[in-house]
């Protein structure tokens, strides 16, 4: 029965919720919608403990979501469930209007140590990728898919290196390049770039947003850097600390899609946005999952967007802002 | 440096050879002193005591005999007097044997059990008691079983070499980085093709070195079962010249022993490095 309940409720029109000032999105931008799920570990003693439960998100198509959140609070546990890897002790995640059962090549994972095959070179790691999604193709048809994504990310000439002859901003570049090669819908990110220095991780966020602007993917990440949600999300998650963490809000991103890293920090909104953020992860991510705020209904996440603030309003207002 | 050190490395070991060589000649070289003994008694004694000459080859003895040998591996002149060369083939095609079933059954085997924490567990105690059976304990239960001495030579080689690489293929394969198999999950890898692409290559390098382990044991093995079972064969050939007296081919029989071990260690170190992945 419990099954058959996200259905119906789906197939009820979704009156517009503007109570409380949350904005929602509409059914039919539910491209991919996690439906109250929920994950148990056993604890010691017989008892269980909850990392989340009843954890509701929507997410649109094209569009890039960012969930930031501590240790603990059960990131890695959601992106797993969106790939399947994991199964959810409660709920379901609909992807596309179907129920995901398992892994699927729609849903391709960059992992967070990269995670390439060492006995492979890197041509031998997306080939292996593209002639999963592609049983039949051929063997130049399989390479020539391989070598075009290797090229997307910038590694052209790279293609015999075996893994341990790279560096790890260049062994990411291949983890991405297999994940973008099988063509997925959706590109799950588990801190890709957590374990790269400053200027590499800098360089590749560039590369994944060119990327993703360019062909309209739908992305999922998980992040600890604010910087990195800000510059590359349309929607940030903010999680509560675990266990049993929730989805505390749902910020929309106020600074434009085209966004410039370098004028990034002129743009109106990015003060207020980058604020609200770190206040969240100070202290509010601690104290919400104590006491949430008076109607908070876990199935319709607050959704915020910070005003200008001060500061930004004199950028915006100044004549050296360009983007304003 | 590096090419240096290998021509000092060398060098040494040709002084060290050198040496070993000249202490042997100058240890059995010597007379010792004899006594005036009846004709017919001084014939039974032999040469130690007529001469007083020690009944010990030196180099040059066991030089000449490796040479002989050399010249004419494969001579056969009936079952007590084949060449060292037919005596090796008969010991390397028993080993081959052997050990080859014994690669046939533990990876396959070693693949399902890592595979399978429960059977990992399951089958724990039965491979902890009997990889520290000598081989050897085997023969007698073999031997009544198989009823045939050469078979059971070849079972006894199976029996010792199967262990290591059992536990490492079960080491290896449970050992696969879950991350590599994510991304085979990810994929929608089967099974079939995860076990060959994924659990394999990453487990190659710990097969490879139970298998290595077992070719050691199993070439080790052999000349003690050949020496029970007797016949043919490099072992049945060392107790044979010992039943001849005669120590120049044991020892000779003792370098061709090394020579041989040493050149299946190294193909195998090989096949190691080929599979071995950097990470």
């Amino acid at each position: 029965m419990s099954k058959l309940l996200p259905f119906a409720r789906r197939a009820r029109p979704v009156a517009p919720d503007h109570a409380a000032g949350t904005l929602r999105p509409s059914s039919s931008e539910k491209f991919i919608s996690i439906e109250g799920i929920a994950r148990r570990y056993p604890a010691p003693g017989g008892k269980t403990t909850t990392i989340f439960e009843n954890l509701w998100l929507p997410m649109r198509r094209g569009e890039f979501v960012c969930m930031i959140g501590h240790s603990g609070c059960g990131k890695t546990t959601v992106l797993n469930i969106l790939a399947g890897l994991e199964a959810p002790s409660e709920g379901v995640v609909i992807v596309d209007g179907q129920a995901i059962a398992g892994t699927s090549l729609d849903r391709a994972v960059i992992f967070q140590g990269h995670a390439l095959l060492p006995w492979r070179s890197v041509l031998g790691n997306v080939a292996y990728a593209v002639s999963s999604r592609w049983r039949k193709a051929s063997k130049a048809e399989v390479d020539a898919r391989a070598r075009k994504a290797i090229a997307t990310v910038g590694l052209a000439g790279s293609e015999h290196k075996r893994p341990s002859e790279l560096s790890g901003g260049m062994k990411q570049r291949v983890g991405i390049a297999r994940a973008l090669s099988i063509e997925p819908k959706i590109l799950l990110m588990d801190e890709p770039f957590s374990a790269l220095d400053a200027l590499t991780r800098g360089t590749l966020q560039d590369e994944v947003r060119r990327i993703c602007v360019e062909t309209g993917q739908t992305v999922f990440m998980i992040t600890h850097d604010v910087d990195e949600a800000i510059y590359l999300a349309d929607r940030i998650v903010l999680m509560t600390n675990g266990p049993e963490a929730k989805v505390a809000e749902i910020v929309e991103n106020p600074l434009p899609k085209d966004r410039d890293r370098a004028q990034l920090h002129h743009a109106p909104g990015y003060y207020a946005l980058r604020n609200h953020l770190i206040d969240f992860l100070v202290t509010r991510s601690r104290t919400m999952r104590d006491a949430m705020p008076e109607g908070y209904d876990p199935r319709h996440p607050p959704v915020v967007r910070p005003s200008l603030s001060e500061a930004d309003a004199a950028i915006a207002a100044g004549p050296p802002a360009k983007r304003a | 440096m590096q090419r240096s050190l290998s021509v000092r490395a060398g060098a040494l070991s040709l002084t060290v050879l050198i040496l070993i060589l000249l202490g042997w000649q100058i240890a059995v070289s010597g007379t010792a002193k004899t006594e005036a003994m009846d004709p017919e008694y001084a014939a039974l004694m032999g040469q130690t005591a007529i001469t007083g000459r020690s009944a010990m080859p030196g180099p040059l003895d066991v030089g000449a005999t490796i040479w002989k040998h050399l010249k004419d591996p494969f001579y056969d002149r009936g079952p007590n007097d084949k060449g060292i060369g037919i005596q090796l083939a008969y010991s390397i095609g028993r080993v081959a044997l052997g050990y080859g079933l014994a690669v046939l059954v533990a990876i396959p085997v070693g693949f399902l059990i890592g595979m399978s924490p429960l059977m990992s567990r399951a089958l724990d105690p039965f491979i902890q008691i009997l990889k520290p059976v000598s081989p050897l304990a085997w023969m007698p239960l073999a031997l009544h079983t198989i009823k045939d001495s050469s078979l059971s030579a070849i079972f006894v080689i199976f029996i010792c070499s199967i262990w290591p690489m059992l536990i490492n293929t079960v080491f290896g394969v449970a050992g696969t980085r879950r991350e590599w198999l994510n991304v085979a999950r990810t994929l929608e890898v089967g099974p079939i093709r995860r076990a060959f692409t994924v659990i394999l290559p990453a487990a190659a390098p710990t097969i490879l070195t139970g298998m290595r382990i077992s070719i050691g044991i199993a070439w080790l093995v052999i000349v003690a079962a050949e020496m029970l079972v007797g016949g043919t064969g490099i072992g049945y050939f060392v107790w044979n010249e010992w039943n001849n007296l005669s120590i120049t081919n044991v020892i000779t029989s003792i370098l061709v022993i090394g020579l041989v071990g040493m050149v299946l260690d190294q193909i195998l170190a090989r096949a190691q490095h080929l599979v071995t992945f950097p990470e």
